[in-house]
């Protein structure tokens, strides 16, 4: 079996690659070594919709991040995906701070936002009453919105099945070998032959890298903790709150979520691990002290969640995009926090580099929308329509209609983690108090490797 | 659109006790809104003994035998797999049904009687990574009771309350090895002997004075690292249940017009289990964690008691209210107001309270500064306390106010 393109890594950027180039008429394959898509950095972000507003000028990510943002406005309603149009609020908490705010204005109307400006207290204070009395003064982004984070890749993807791509899941790309054209790729499930290869492997993006060159870049996953607060906390801000960014960092944000949480976060701690995205306790509760700090009404709320993205940074700011023609190959990697929001845009991007390169594609004269359900929670759910079977997860009201959409389909979820990520269920207040013994009675049978058996 | 006498939410024993004593007294049209597909609460799939002591004339039952018998009790219409979505102001209540959809039931009393959860791992925050085989005793019960399934083979315990026990007679039912019961008091907080029980009838290992660090593994627990003595050491398991540390199920509310309290995580309720809008009503464990069935049941039958008063517009009018202050080491005290001016027989209302850390002392009550009660009490965590409120006056009250004086 030989594919125009084989992509390693099936996270956002992954899967949006494949949409693009499948919907172009190449023959694409997507390989993930999970058991579902967005098993790695993808699957733990803080789901906005980034303006740009603070991109470095004339940087790709900057480009991809506007072409990407656009795109999803254009195309966020034929996949059925949700768009909470909160914006953000640049909120300095003293006058060092304030006297930033200035600059940060003129710096994002260089980027082409000139809609962005400067809010002086009292009308910060009217907006957002529920912020502390230290909120002096901030920068209004009335484009930063908020998305949902796993909705978008999967819609992606299964526009790119459509379209006529494959997937292949639990499938662990361990090496690769140069053909006459392109690529043998080795893996764990057997050979895979593309003629060209695209690396968007996240986290991994330096060790698949090493397939076709010493890799020109290290990642080091930085590691970023969240706290989920419970419902009640969504309705004490109305924007997306965020900090003066410091040198390292976009620092922590308190934004509302899609399914009507707010969440704290993130943290930026470096570490060696690709995969361990482990909570710590001390980071946990400093995040809940900021927010507190922030939003005092949040004390009396319970946390939700907690949770940990590692993203794939590298010793570059920008991201790590190149066609290597010679090799028949593109890199794609470092593409740190902005990828849920860019990877539309990149995907243009690596289909401009491919069509120079290696083939042309063509834009689908009639795309085939595969709309995905909705899990926002400002928008129409089967819980209140008729005929949802029953409501298994009380906390986020998912129903038996959308664990059984889950299942069906051309890429039914994978495993616990990515059946959660399709439905919500045990995502909420009670974490599977009320609900898990029923989800895995649901899943029973059709996720391999869930670890439940019969009582003896 | 229907409109009921009495809506009320939640078929475990408090809203299924209150079902039963409001059909009794005369009310007929009573409706039982239940999410679950079959009503009784938790103890549907509490698998042990030890249910329904001087609430049915029976020896002590398993929790879904017990939970069968107020069911069959309750003598009001029980809509299962009905889920409440919202509750507004004139009694109000969103719901939805899977083959009917979304609707509006109106009740000229509503009864909350939602129930609690137990507190998950996220929000104790607990370090390290989220593998499968992390839960709650109640999911724990599910698996085993109801479904038939053993989620985990080797479990460590995470609590000493109550509950905590019954997490290790339903692991030792589906043949779950238990590696520890650890706690992180000096003692366990359920009554001895406990964990007497724990170590020579069960033979689990009882670990005090220790703390969850972290949990470790990737698909599945494979580690747990606790604090002891102040040592780190590792244990090895496959699951993780975290016992206890109950809240108020208060989902339905979060969004609603009724005053919650922070210190119970329930609603606000007066002597007569009437929330802030006098046409709604709580009883049960949704006003506090944690009391035992049969005293949710018997809170069921007075709140009903006081709806059928309600409804007769024999209550005194709420618009005057006392609070009821507190301070540390009291966590909580309820009915969290009192409204004074009693011209009606309903039973001598008692306070109740619960303690942060073990304490002794002289617990006082007091009627605006006044001491009306006070006895020396040894109080520890997680035990009911309760306070006469018989003395209080009637008439002219500004506040009451629970205290205890440590010695």
């Amino acid at each position: 079996m030989s594919y125009d393109v084989a992509i390693i890594g099936a996270g956002v950027v992954g899967c949006a690659i494949f949409r693009r180039l499948a919907m172009g008429g190449a023959k694409t394959v997507l390989i993930e070594k999970g058991a579902d898509i967005l098993s790695g950095a993808s699957k733990g972000n803080s789901a906005m919709l980034h303006t740009g507003y603070d991109g470095m000028l004339d940087s790709l990510e900057l480009a991809c991040v506007r072409a990407g943002y656009a795109e999803y406005l254009e195309i966020h309603r034929h996949l059925n995906l949700p768009l909470l149009e909160t914006g953000g609020l640049l909120v300095a908490w003293n006058e060092a701070e304030a006297a930033e705010l200035p600059t940060i204005v003129e710096h994002a109307h260089r980027t082409g936002l000139a809609d962005v400006h400067l809010v002086d207290e009292p009308e910060l204070k009217r907006w957002e009453p529920h912020l502390a009395p230290a909120a002096l003064a901030a920068v209004a982004i009335p484009g930063e919105h908020i998305i949902d984070p796993w909705s978008p890749p999967l819609a992606y993807v299964l526009q790119g099945i459509a379209h006529g791509g494959e997937v292949r899941r639990r499938t662990e790309v361990t090496g690769g070998e140069r053909k006459l054209v392109g690529w043998r790729l080795a893996t764990n499930a057997g050979p895979i032959e593309a003629g060209v290869v695209i690396n968007a492997a996240g986290n991994y993006g330096d060790l698949v890298e090493a397939i076709a060159r010493p890799s020109p870049f290290r990642i080091t996953p930085r590691k970023g903790q969240f706290v989920v607060f419970d419902k009640p906390a969504a309705r004490f801000v109305r924007s997306s709150i965020l900090p003066v960014p410091t040198e390292r960092t976009k620092g922590v944000m308190v934004v509302r979520t899609a399914f009507g949480n707010l969440i704290v976060g993130p943290t930026a701690e470096d570490q060696e691990d690709r995969a361990d995205a482990a909570v710590d306790e001390a980071q946990l509760r400093v995040l809940i002290d900021q927010g507190i700090r922030k939003l005092p009404a949040l004390a009396d709320v319970t946390v939700t969640a907690t949770y940990a993205g590692l993203r794939p940074a590298t010793q570059f700011k920008d991201y790590q995009i190149a066609a290597l023609p010679e090799r028949n190959w593109i890199t794609v990697a470092g593409i740190r926090s902005t990828g849920l929001t860019g990877s539309l845009g990149i995907a243009r991007h690596v289909a401009g580099l491919y069509s120079q390169h290696f083939g042309r594609l063509r834009d689908p004269a009639t795309p085939i929308w595969t709309p995905v359900p909705n899990l926002a929670e400002h928008l129409p759910r089967p819980y209140q329509q008729i005929g949802y079977g029953e409501v298994v997860c009380h906390c986020e009201l998912a129903t038996r209609a959308e664990i059984d959409a889950a299942f069906a389909g051309p890429l039914p979820a994978g495993d616990l983690g990515g059946l959660k990520r399709r439905t919500r269920c045990m995502m909420g207040r009670c974490q599977g108090f009320y609900c898990s013994a029923r989800v895995a009675e649901l899943a029973a049978g059709r996720l391999a490797d869930l670890p439940v058996r019969s009582a003896a | 659109m229907t409109t009921h006498d009495v809506v009320i939410i939640g078929g475990g024993p408090a809203g299924l006790s209150a079902a039963r004593r409001l059909v009794i007294s005369g009310i007929r049209d009573v409706v039982v809104l239940e999410r679950e597909t079959e009503a009784g609460g938790i103890p549907r799939h509490c698998g042990h003994t030890g249910f329904g002591l001087g609430q049915f004339l029976a020896l002590p039952m398993t929790g879904p035998e017990y939970a069968r018998r107020c069911v069959a009790a309750a003598g009001a219409p029980i809509r299962t797999r009905t889920t409440v979505t919202a509750i507004e102001p004139g009694g109000r209540v969103h719901v939805t049904h899977p083959e009917t959809g979304p609707d509006v039931i109106i009740g000229r009393c509503v009864l909350l009687a939602t129930g609690i959860r137990e507190t998950p791992r996220s929000a104790r925050l607990v370090s390290g990574t989220r593998p499968w085989g992390v839960m709650t005793t109640c999911a724990l019960q599910q698996f085993v009771y109801l479904r038939n399934t053993k989620p985990v083979t080797c479990a460590v315990v995470v609590g000493t309350e109550l509950v905590s026990f019954s997490a290790l007679l339903t692991a030792r039912h589906a043949g779950i090895q238990v590696a520890a019961m650890i706690e992180e008091g000096e003692r366990i907080v359920a009554r001895r002997p406990g964990d007497w029980i724990a170590r020579h009838l069960l033979g689990v290992p009882v670990l005090t004075g220790t703390k969850l660090v972290a949990i470790r593994g990737r698909e599945r627990v494979e580690t747990i690292e606790i604090e002891r003595q102040g040592g780190r050491e590792t244990l090895a398991c496959d699951g993780v249940v975290f016992t206890g540390g109950f809240q108020p199920e208060t989902a339905i509310l979060r969004s609603a017009h009724l005053t919650l309290d922070p210190s119970t995580g329930g609603p606000a309720i007066d002597q007569y289990f009437r929330c802030s809008d006098r046409q709604v009503f709580a009883a049960g464990n949704l006003l506090r964690p944690v009391e035992t069935s049969g005293m949710c049941w018997a809170e069921g039958r007075i709140a009903a008691g006081n709806i059928v008063l309600a409804l007769q517009n024999r209550l005194p009018d709420a618009s005057y209210p006392v609070p009821v202050t507190f301070s540390e080491p009291l966590k909580y005290v309820y009915p969290q107001r009192f409204t004074i001016q009693m011209p009606v027989a309903a039973p001598p209302p008692l306070l109740r309270a619960r303690v942060n850390r073990a304490a002794r002392g002289r617990l006082r009550l007091l009627a605006d500064g006044r001491e009306l009660w006070s006895r020396w009490v040894h109080l520890l965590p997680e035990r009911r306390i309760t306070i006469p409120s018989d003395r209080l006056p009637t008439t002219g009250l500004q506040q009451i106010h629970v205290e205890l004086i440590e010695d």
